[in-house]
């Protein structure tokens, strides 16, 4: 057992910190660690500096532009990304919709959307979620009727995250009402955003910030070309996206940031043994993250095969961390204060109690390992 | 970055838990319990048998120099049998012995399995602070002699020499002594321990002080934990299967969810509890340095402690009534986690150390 990464890992880590450091713009760093909004300009404008430099799109295969590193480098990769406080890769093309293509799209599929996705030239969002239908994704029922070429989608979206950047979304639509399971019913659709019929509407959450939306679907055409995978085969294709590895469910690398910066801002308050407690508590729990999600790596790496359904617990722990982190910086700050810093970390804490609901709430993710991993 | 278990490692736990599985059943366990020793003279003779009396002690003394990483398959595997014999205070014992000039005479019989060591540190009102020593020692007609009382030493009846920490006009130092007086009791989780008195006892100077009695406690803090691990593997793995088997409104009860998410919440203390415990085990084996090595391990004890409490109250909770009783193993689950949960400092006094690092 060796817990220490090894010469050439450390060096490739260096070399990827060197780089962010050289080139993360100042502005974006600054708004990041002000935790201030981030534009759709801002968001393109990091993704495109990443691929430019080859390296938006590291788990991709490298004839697609995938850079061939192993897990533990892809890992590295992501938590230096964290670490130096970049703007978030927004998820939706590059590591949802891209593996999607890669493992079920046509050639033309391929060909016609990842250098698109790859560039930023095409902004993605996701249509999983529906009013009736949060963790109960099957329930889904906005329907799509094949009429000649094209299907007619009627229905509605809800929780679409930056659908209001979007120039294209991918969504999981009923195909056939009749089916035995409701799981057979139901395929994975790519739509222009800009076909008619298709409406945005904003949904302003707690902290006063527009990320999500409903997206609502009023007879939109939809050429079958777009149809990915069999009709009827949407859920598997959205299993594997489930099971699809996510080196960073757990957010170490951000994390380790926020903690440092919390550390800095409470200076003054460690003093207070039980303020003091509470975040060592905190940063126990995330060093054991880390080391839990360096297990996970090895057991990829060992076996070749992706995590189990145990890494639920990736995104359990992670989530939990970040909110008691964000809790921390906002007691450590005052609420009430006035300073501008104050009022963002109120911000963030309010938006923050979205991760364990996100993404497959908390509860969900312990009802997977309950059912796949201990056999419950 | 790996976290393979080396061949030999490999081979010493497969040997240990063939050995524990023959010779360790919780029926043998339980009658061990109930007999008025505690402990088996024969477990032991087997220990010595497999190897693990020289494991942890240099090849020069007959041992396999074997360091934390080496031990934490065993520990584990004693966790899961909760083994009642004093295999960590002879290993912690042993180590502060084998860097002094005594070690010649005292370790071959460890070794061997002859003779049993007991690390006689702490004192009444010490509440686990290392430097809270007011046993003395001086010299004496050419020898060393011990004055003072050590409590609640873990293994002290069956040790035949104890390593003791003693003030003299030098500071903390080490000596090896055998008491004047053991008063023998069972501690909450059935173990053997003994307070002890030393009165004017010749003592022998080991050298080392504070620093090396330190450094033996970080080492036992980290198997510790490794037990503990070995612990909630087996009270997580009862309890699933209980879930699995008790049927109440004509279904298994693990088919509830409320039931169900407490499981997971088990299953994840345990493997960050894993996770912590091989941090503290290579770092003490790393020699980066004491504040490297005090930082892991305070952070592994603080996870293992919350881990340990969590596992065993809910462990009994969703055994019901049963989980209650002497009958099961989970009932002796909970008072072992109890008291690795405290064993060389409990998660209050590790905050304190690690806030101060």
């Amino acid at each position: 057992m060796d817990l220490n990464y090894s010469p050439d890992e450390l060096a490739f880590r260096d070399e990827v910190r060197a780089w962010l450091q050289a080139h993360l713009p100042e502005d974006l760093k600054e708004k990041v660690a002000t935790y201030a909004h981030l534009s759709r300009d801002d968001l393109l404008r990091w993704h495109k500096i990443l691929a430019a430099k080859g390296w938006v799109a590291p788990a991709w295969p490298q004839e697609w532009g995938g850079t061939g590193w192993n897990v533990v480098q892809r890992y590295l990769f992501e938590e230096e990304l964290g670490f130096a406080g970049s703007p978030p890769l927004v998820p939706f093309g590059l590591a949802m919709c891209a593996p999607v293509l890669l493992r079920f799209g046509t050639e033309a599929q391929k060909r016609r959307f990842l250098p698109r996705i790859y560039h930023g030239e095409d902004f993605w969002c996701q249509g999983y979620s529906e009013p009736g239908a949060g963790s109960d994704l099957a329930a889904l029922k906005t329907k799509a009727v094949r009429r000649g070429e094209h299907y007619v989608v009627n229905g509605q979206k809800i929780w679409t995250t930056l659908a209001h950047y979007a120039d294209w979304i991918f969504c999981l639509v009923r195909t056939d009402a009749g089916a035995a399971r409701r799981q057979e019913g139901i395929s994975f659709l790519l739509m222009d955003m800009k076909t008619p019929g298709i409406t945005v509407r904003p949904l302003y959450l707690m902290d006063g910030g527009h990320e999500v939306n409903e997206v609502f679907f009023d007879d939109v055409s939809v050429p079958v070309e777009n149809l990915v995978h069999e009709e009827g085969k949407g859920w598997t294709v959205a299993k594997y996206l489930l099971g699809y590895e996510r080196m960073n469910t757990g957010r170490i690398g951000e994390s380790k940031r926020q903690l440092a910066r919390l550390k800095e801002i409470a200076r003054s308050r460690l003093d207070d043994v039980r303020f003091r407690d509470r975040l060592s508590r905190v940063e126990v729990e995330l060093m054991a993250l880390e080391i839990t999600n360096l297990r996970f790596l090895d057991r990829m790496r060992r076996t070749g095969q992706p995590p189990g359904a145990d890494v639920s617990m990736l995104k359990i722990k992670g989530t939990e961390i970040q909110q008691a982190l964000t809790e921390l910086l906002v007691q450590a700050l005052d609420p009430l204060a006035s300073d501008a810093l104050a009022a963002a970390a109120g911000r963030r804490y309010l938006s923050m109690r979205k991760t364990t609901i996100y993404a497959g709430s908390n509860e969900i993710q312990r009802n997977i390992i309950a059912k796949a991993t201990l056999g419950l | 970055m790996n976290f393979d278990t080396s061949e030999e490692q490999q081979l010493f736990s497969d040997s240990v838990r063939r050995t524990l599985a023959r010779d360790y059943d919780f029926e043998a366990r339980k009658r061990t319990l109930a007999s008025e020793a505690g402990w088996s003279e024969q477990v032991w003779e087997r220990f010595a048998e497999i190897g693990l009396t020289g494991l942890p002690f240099p090849a020069e003394h007959g041992g396999f120099g074997g360091g934390a990483v080496d031990l934490m398959g065993v520990m584990e595997a004693f966790g899961e049998a909760l083994v009642l014999e004093p295999y960590l205070a002879t290993v912690l014992a042993g180590r502060l012995v084998a860097q002094s000039p005594q070690a010649r005479a005292i370790l071959p019989a460890v070794v061997e399995g002859r003779l049993r060591l007991a690390l006689a540190h702490g004192e009444i009102g010490a509440r686990h602070r290392v430097d809270h020593v007011t046993a003395s020692a001086w010299m004496e007609g050419g020898h060393w002699r011990l004055e003072g009382e050590k409590a609640a030493v873990s293994g002290a009846p069956m040790a035949g020499r104890s390593v003791v920490p003693a003030q003299t006009s030098q500071g903390i130092e080490l000596f090896l002594a055998t008491p004047d007086a053991v008063r023998a009791y069972r501690a909450l989780d059935g173990t053997v321990c003994g307070d002890v008195v030393f009165r004017k006892a010749k003592a022998d100077r080991l050298g080392g002080g504070l620093a090396a009695l330190e450094e033996a406690l970080d080492f036992g803090t980290a198997l510790v934990c490794a037990e503990a691990v070995g612990v909630m593997k087996s009270a997580c793995e009862a309890t699933l299967e209980y879930l699995k088997t008790r049927k109440q409104f004509g279904v298994p009860i693990g088919s509830f969810q409320a039931l169900q998410h407490r499981m997971v919440d088990m299953f994840i203390a345990q493997e960050q509890a894993r996770s912590m415990a091989c941090l503290a085990c290579s770092k003490v084996d790393a020699n980066d340095g004491p504040r490297d090595r005090q930082r892991a391990v305070s952070a592994a004890k603080i996870r293992i402690a919350d881990a340990a409490r969590l596992i065993s109250q809910e462990a009994v909770q969703l055994h019901g009534g049963m989980g209650m009783t002497e009958e099961l193993k989970v009932s002796h689950s909970f008072r072992r986690l109890t008291v690795l949960a405290v064993q060389f400092g409990d998660a209050d006094h590790h905050l304190a150390r690690f806030a101060s690092l």
